[in-house]
C-alpha cells in the first residue's frame, strides 16, 4: 500500500514540474497532496491527513487554480535561456542525484528502519494529543509562527498597497459634506458687444 | 499547571512583541507629518529591550518554553549588540528613509519583526525554534528589500533574495530533517548528547550535515553559496543594505555555533564540517578580495568585502577551539561595528535623489567634511586590518586561532588575501585625501547622526588599543554557552 501511494506520490510531483500546461501543474501538485495524506493516514496520523485535504487541496490549491488561470503567463518568455543552462544543470544535478542515493541507498533507510507505529488504545484521540502538544510544549513555536503570518500581512499589505493618484475611489462622507462653492464656480465676465442676438 | 517555567528570561521578545504590534496599530492613527513619533516609540522599544536584556541575562545558561529557548551568556551578550545596532542602523537611516519615501510605519515595524526574528535565533535551543526565527528575519528583510516600490533594481533584489533564501531554506530543513531522523530529536542540547555518543546512523547524521552547511553558507553569503550577496547589496535601497550587511550577521554567528559548535560539536563530528567550512573559508577570502578590486560601486565592493569577512568569520569557528569560537565572536562583533560606519558614511553622503554609491563620489571627501574623511579612514583603515584599529585585532586573533590547531598554511593564505583587500580600502583613503572633489556640495547631518558616527568611528579605535575588555566577555560568553 505504501509503495502505490509512494509511487503516484513520485510520479505527481514530477508532472508538477514537467507540465507543460500551468492548469495541470496545479492539479497534478492536488493530487501529490491527496496522495501524502494517504500516506499519513497509513501512518496513523488521522488529523494531519484531513488538514491537508482540507487546507491545501480544499483552499489553497483551489486560490492557486484561480490565480493561474488569471494570469496570462507568457511560457516562451520563461523558457528562454532553458537550453543554454541545460548542461551544466543536467551535470550538476546528476551529480548530486548519484551523491545523495549512494548515502539514502545505504542501510539506514528503508521500510525496516521505518516500522510501523504501534497501534494506539480505543479511545485515543489524535486530534486532541495534538492540541495538547500544540499548546503546552509547542506553544513558543506555534506564538512564532503566528507572528511569521502576522509579518506576511504587514508584508503583503506594505508591498501592494497603494493609493491611486487617479483612482475614481471617492468617500461617501465627503460626498455628503459637499458644498456648492467647492463645485461651482461662478465667473462674471464682460457681455460681448455687438455678438449674435 | 504550570506550562511554561520560568517566563523571565523571554522578556526581551515579549516587550518586543507587544511594542511591536502597538507600534502597529499606533501608526494607523499618526499622519505622515508626524511620523517621526513612531520613530521614537522604535527607538523606545529597542532601548528598553536592550535594558531588558542586560537585567535579565545571567551566566549560567537558563532554559524555558519546554527547552526550546535558552538564555545564556552568549545569547545576552548578542541580544544586546543586536538591539544596540538596529538602534544605530534606525539613526542612521532616518535622514535617507524621509526622503525617500520609505520614512513609514512599515519600515519601522518591519524592522522591529526582523530584529525579533533575530533574538528568537540567538536563543533557539530546538531547530524548530531556530528556523521560525530564521524565517521570521527573512520574511521581513525581503520585505524591506522591496518597500521601495518603484525601483527596479529593488524589486530585482529583492526577487533574487527570496528566491535563494528560500532556496536557503530549503536546504537547511532537509539538513535538519536528516538530524531528526538519525537522532530522534530536535533539541540542540540533546542533539548534542547524542551526536557526543555516537548514533547508529552516522551517515545519515553526516548527510544532514552536509546540507546544513550549504544553508548556513547561503545564509553567511561564503563562497560558492554568494551569488546573492552582491546584487542585494547593491539593489536594496542603502537604508536596507545597512540592516542586511550588519545586525543578522550576529544572528547568523549565533545559529552557525548553535548548529555546529553545540548540536554537532563532538570530536567525529567537527572533523566533518571543519573541511567543509575549510573550503568555504578560503574560496570566501579568494572571491571576496579579488571580485571587490574591480568594483567602482561602493555598495557593491562592500558585498564582495562582507564576503571576505566571512570567510575570516568561518577561519575562527572551523578552529572548532573555545578560543577560536571567541575570535569568530570578537570578528562579528568588530565586523558589524565597521559596517554600520561604512553604511553610515554612505547615508550621510546621498541626498535627495542622489546616491553616494559610487566611488568617484568619494573624491576629496576631506576637502568637504575633513571630520568624515577622517572616520572612513579609520573605518577603512579597520576593514583592511591596519594597527592600532580594531580591525587588525580581530584578524590576528582569528589566525592565531587557527595557528593553534597547526594550521599555517591556512593563516598564510588568509594573510596573503588580505593583503590584496588593503587596496581596495586604501583606494578609498587615497581618493578621500589626494584627489580633487568633483560634487562640492557640502555635507550636512543632524547632529545626532554626527555624535553617533563619530562614536561609531572613535569605537574602531579605542577598541583597537585596547581589545581585551572585549575579547574576554567574547571568549567567556563562549565558554559560559558550548
Amino acid at each position: 500500500m505504501f509503495w502505490f501511494f509512494a509511487a503516484i506520490l513520485v510520479f505527481a510531483a514530477l508532472r508538477v514540474i514537467t507540465a507543460r500546461n500551468p492548469v495541470h501543474a496545479a492539479l497534478f501538485l492536488v493530487l501529490a497532496f491527496c496522495t501524502s495524506a494517504g500516506i499519513w493516514i497509513q501512518l496513523e496520523a488521522e488529523f494531519l491527513g484531513i488538514a491537508l485535504v482540507l487546507v491545501y487541496v480544499g483552499a489553497v490549491m483551489v486560490l492557486f487554480l484561480f490565480v493561474v488561470m488569471m494570469l496570462d503567463i507568457n511560457l516562451e518568455r520563461l523558457r528562454e535561456g532553458f537550453w543554454s543552462y541545460l548542461p551544466i544543470g543536467a551535470v550538476v544535478a546528476l551529480l548530486l542525484v548519484a551523491e545523495m542515493a549512494l548515502v539514502l541507498s545505504g542501510p539506514y533507510f528503508g521500510l525496516d528502519e521505518a516500522p510501523r507505529p504501534a497501534s494506539s488504545p480505543a479511545g485515543y484521540s489524535n486530534t486532541k494529543e495534538l492540541g495538547r502538544l500544540l499548546y503546552t510544549d509547542y506553544v513558543y513555536p506555534f506564538e512564532l509562527a503566528a507572528v511569521i503570518l502576522l509579518v506576511a500581512i504587514v508584508a503583503a499589505i506594505a508591498l501592494t498597497l497603494r493609493r491611486r493618484k487617479h483612482g475614481k475611489y471617492i468617500d461617501p462622507a465627503m460626498q455628503i459634506k459637499v458644498r456648492r462653492e467647492d463645485r461651482v464656480r461662478i465667473v462674471s465676465m464682460p457681455s460681448e458687444k455687438g455678438g449674435n442676438e | 499547571m504550570q506550562f511554561i517555567t520560568p517566563l523571565w528570561p523571554a522578556y526581551p521578545e515579549l516587550f518586543l512583541l507587544v511594542m511591536a504590534c502597538v507600534i502597529l496599530i499606533a501608526d494607523l492613527f499618526i499622519s505622515d507629518d508626524n511620523r517621526v513619533f513612531t520613530y521614537g516609540l522604535t527607538q523606545f522599544t529597542l532601548a528598553g529591550c536592550a535594558v531588558l536584556t542586560f537585567f535579565t541575562g545571567n551566566a549560567e545558561p537558563v532554559y524555558t518554553f519546554s527547552g526550546m529557548f535558552v538564555d545564556d551568556l552568549m545569547a545576552d551578550a548578542l541580544k544586546l549588540l543586536t538591539c544596540l545596532a538596529v538602534i544605530t542602523i534606525l539613526v542612521y537611516a532616518r535622514a535617507y528613509t524621509a526622503v525617500r519615501g520609505m520614512f513609514r510605519g512599515e519600515f519601522f515595524t518591519l524592522a522591529l519583526f526582523a530584529t525579533l526574528g533575530m533574538m528568537v535565533m540567538i536563543s533557539a535551543n530546538h531547530l524548530l525554534t531556530l528556523y521560525l526565527g530564521l524565517e521570521l528575519l527573512s520574511l521581513s528583510l525581503y520585505a524591506m528589500v522591496a518597500l521601495q516600490r518603484d525601483s527596479v533594481q529593488a524589486t530585482e533584489a529583492a526577487m533574487k533574495y527570496f528566491v535563494l533564501g528560500a532556496l536557503a531554506s530549503g536546504m537547511l530543513l532537509y539538513g535538519m530533517s536528516m538530524l531528526y531522523g538519525a537522532t530522534g530529536t530536535l533539541e540542540i542540547t540533546e542533539l548534542a548528547q547524542l551526536s557526543a555518543e555516537g548514533v547508529r546512523a552516522q551517515a545519515v547524521l553526516v548527510f544532514g550535515l552536509v546540507f546544513i552547511v550549504a544553508g548556513l553558507g547561503f545564509k553567511l553569503g561564503a563562497v560558492p553559496f554568494h551569488m546573492w550577496v552582491p546584487d542585494v547589496y547593491q539593489g536594496a535601497p542603502t537604508a536596507v543594505t545597512l540592516f542586511i550587511g550588519s545586525a543578522p550577521k550576529f544572528a547568523a554567528f549565533a545559529i552557525v555555533m548553535r548548529l555546529l559548535a553545540q548540536a554537532l560539536g563532538a570530536d567525529a563530528l567537527v572533523e566533518e564540517w571543519r573541511q567543509m567550512l575549510l573550503i568555504m573559508a578560503v574560496l570566501s577570502l579568494a572571491i571576496g578580495n579579488l571580485a571587490a578590486i574591480m568594483q567602482t560601486n561602493l555598495k557593491r565592493m562592500l558585498a564582495y568585502s562582507t564576503i571576505s569577512h566571512m570567510g575570516f568569520l568561518l577561519l575562527g569557528v572551523l578552529s572548532g577551539t573555545i578560543d577560536g569560537y571567541g575570535a569568530g565572536m570578537f570578528y562579528v562583533v568588530v565586523y558589524v561595528l565597521m559596517t554600520l560606519g561604512a553604511f553610515g558614511i554612505i547615508l550621510l553622503l546621498s541626498r535627495d535623489g542622489f546616491e553616494a554609491e559610487n566611488l568617484d563620489d568619494y573624491k576629496g571627501l576631506n576637502q568637504r567634511s575633513p571630520w568624515h574623511a577622517f572616520l572612513m579612514l579609520l573605518l577603512m583603515f579597520s576593514m583592511a586590518g591596519i594597527p592600532p584599529t580594531v580591525g587588525f585585532y580581530a584578524k590576528l586573533s582569528v589566525l592565531q586561532a587557527v595557528v593553534q590547531i597547526g594550521w599555517w598554511w591556512v593563516a598564510v593564505i588568509a594573510v596573503v588575501f588580505s593583503l590584496i583587500g588593503a587596496f581596495y580600502y586604501l583606494r578609498i583613503v587615497k581618493l578621500m585625501y589626494f584627489d580633487a572633489p568633483q560634487d562640492p556640495a557640502p555635507v550636512t547631518a543632524s547632529g545626532d547622526v554626527r555624535a553617533l558616527l563619530t562614536v561609531n568611528g572613535l569605537a574602531v579605535l579605542v577598541l583597537g588599543i585596547a581589545p581585551q575588555p572585549l575579547m574576554v566577555l567574547c571568549i567567556e560568553a563562549v565558554r559560559a554557552s558550548i
